[in-house]
């Protein structure tokens, strides 16, 4: 046991719960990326999918409790044969992101999600992952062939009004830098979406991506520390929870976690979190969100 | 950042109509031509939300006629911010591009804000509560919890709206902050987002907007949305004069925001041009 281990690690209570995550597609994908921090690929059933029983009576308690927004993450959702059943369940009560690698998205779909977000007072936004500029960066980590198909989902969703949040990690060089930055916003308007928008995350190093790089080292923690409340408003455990098919979790990144895991239901995932997970020290270090 | 809070909540007493003005952001202009309107209207007061700097020129000017007319405010984000002395506005952006310009807004807008008028924003309340015909009016920047949340019309459900007015124990909320105007309200209650005076609503028009919120005579309470055209051609060559960034300058001239998009929701984005 490190040295640091013995010292009290911060509380973070839940101020509101603003924002429901929905790990629609449990752990499964249809892509295995290097960096994936909870090894998402086609055999992980350490969660599985959700039905959409069980999204509806989330849905009804998160309305129930005032709840903001919704997300639907993975694996990858849209390998969920109920996903626009789903999507449209959520948007009938607020708005949502559906988080995506967009491999699956073809322009059938892409009509459809433009058919559902306009029948709805509420945003339906798409976040599609992409790991480098081009073919060569990308594919080493999301695998081969996947920047042409992403570049195509993209052109899809542009031909149907459509304007996705790019998604990029650090696992790309020089990602969050400016020419970085310019670089991955002239990409998506070269697949015909004028006003680009892009999201780049920090690194969690967990799951697959402990082997691609390294995972924490003991200084990485929040032991001992003592947090503003304005820090802890930071967190987005302060304010949202993430349901599964095992239950409901403190945040979308410590699904592998048992000590994450808070109940059955929204109800009982209310309490305070201990911040006891390297992880944690990303999320306050780094100002890492999920949101978009 | 030092104490600088007014009262948390000040009581404002019970009307029949009110002009509620959103960001100024420096529009003197649009200013004085909305309450000109306002008071054409015979509203029974004219309360401003906050943000009365920003984005436009000669900050000093929109405060001076603020104050010159009593005009009731809270604070917004802007005033909070400069009374405190801290280093950005606290606007509430993630994207780097939307904060390199706000902290160019920013930095203007300190630089020509006068000490007393800074120190005339800390004594303002941070709500203000009133009641319009049989409904209770809580008036806020951003939302009541926080000074920079964003309401935005596709983003804020119906049943997170219940939650905030039952936690705050009001009918209304009336905000702005995030600079387009909308409301839902059912059977009286909701939110009304006042918009913004002091920058077009990103629509391809150079008009501004307030908000007028009426008593109904059989109960309950309207909100109306005022169109405001000004001299935005005078305003944009004094942008130009005080060397403010030509993005915000197009904005006024063509009604097309430029600045400060990537907040926006999907659906609100997808409206504008940029």
């Amino acid at each position: 046991m490190s040295a640091t281990a013995s010292l009290a690690c911060p509380e973070a209570p839940l101020e509101a719960l603003d924002t429901l995550w929905l790990q629609v597609a449990g752990t499964l994908c249809n892509l295995a990326c290097t960096h994936c921090f909870i090894s998402c690929s086609p055999a992980n059933h350490a969660h599985e999918m959700m039905d959409l029983a069980t999204v509806r009576g989330y849905l009804a308690e998160a309305a129930e409790q005032g709840v903001r927004e919704y997300y639907f993450t993975g694996g990858e959702p849209f390998l969920n044969r109920e996903i626009f059943e789903m999507t449209e369940a959520a948007l009938a009560q607020g708005p949502l992101t559906i988080l995506t690698n967009g491999l699956l998205l073809r322009p059938e779909g892409a009509a459809r999600l433009r058919a559902l977000a306009a029948a709805s007072p509420y945003s339906l936004d798409l976040r599609i992952s992409l790991d480098g500029y081009d073919a060569a960066g990308n594919d080493a980590v999301r695998g081969s062939g996947t920047f042409a198909r992403v570049m195509a989902a993209l052109r899809a969703l542009a031909a149907e009004g459509i304007n996705p949040v790019l998604t990029v990690t650090e696992a790309c060089d020089g990602a969050a830098s400016a020419p970085g930055r310019s670089r991955f916003l002239d990409l998506l308007r070269a697949q015909g979406l004028p006003r680009p928008r892009l999201k780049v995350m920090p690194l969690l190093r967990l799951g697959a991506e402990r082997a691609r790089t390294r995972g924490y080292a003991p200084w990485e923690s929040l032991a001992g520390r003592a947090l503003t409340p304005s820090d802890l408003s930071a967190l987005q455990c302060t304010s949202s929870r993430m349901a599964t098919s095992r239950g409901v979790y403190v945040c979308p990144i410590l699904l592998d976690e048992p000590g994450a895991r808070l109940g059955a239901r929204l109800g009982d995932a209310g309490r305070p979190f201990t911040l006891s997970y390297p992880a944690c020290h990303t999320c306050h270090e780094q100002g890492l969100s999920c949101r978009t | 950042m030092p104490d600088v809070t007014g009262p948390a909540t000040v009581e404002a007493g019970r009307f029949r109509s009110v002009a509620l003005l959103g960001g100024i952001y420096s529009n003197y202009l649009a200013l004085g031509e909305a309450l000109r309107l306002a008071r054409a209207r015979r509203v029974d007061a004219v309360f401003a939300l906050g943000d009365f700097g920003a984005f436009g020129p000669h900050p000093d000017r929109t405060v001076d006629a603020l104050r010159a007319a009593g005009i009731p405010a809270i604070q917004g984000n802007y005033e909070e911010s400069l009374a405190g002395g801290a280093e950005d506005c606290h606007c509430g952006y993630t994207d780097p591009r939307d904060n390199r310009y706000a902290q160019i807004s920013y930095d203007y807008t300190r630089r020509n804000t006068a000490a007393e008028h800074r120190r005339w924003m800390g004594t303002l309340p941070g709500h203000v509560r009133l009641t319009v015909g049989d409904r209770r009016v809580l008036l806020c920047h951003g939302s009541p919890r926080r000074i920079n949340e964003f309401l935005w019309s596709s983003t804020t459900p119906a049943a997170f709206v219940a939650r905030l007015l039952r936690e705050h124990d009001t009918d209304v909320v009336a905000c702005t902050h995030t600079g387009l105007h909308w409301s839902r309200l059912a059977g009286g209650r909701g939110v009304v987002n006042a918009g913004a005076l002091g920058r077009p609503a990103n629509d391809g028009r150079t008009n501004v907007w307030f908000t007028v919120l009426s008593a109904q005579d059989g109960g309950g309470l309207s909100a109306e949305f005022v169109p405001v055209a000004y001299d935005h051609e005078r305003l944009a060559r004094e942008m130009e004069a005080e060397g403010l960034p030509p993005e915000f300058v197009e904005t006024i001239r063509t009604g097309w925001w430029t600045t400060c998009l990537e907040v926006l929701p999907a659906r609100e984005r997808g409206e504008g041009r940029f």
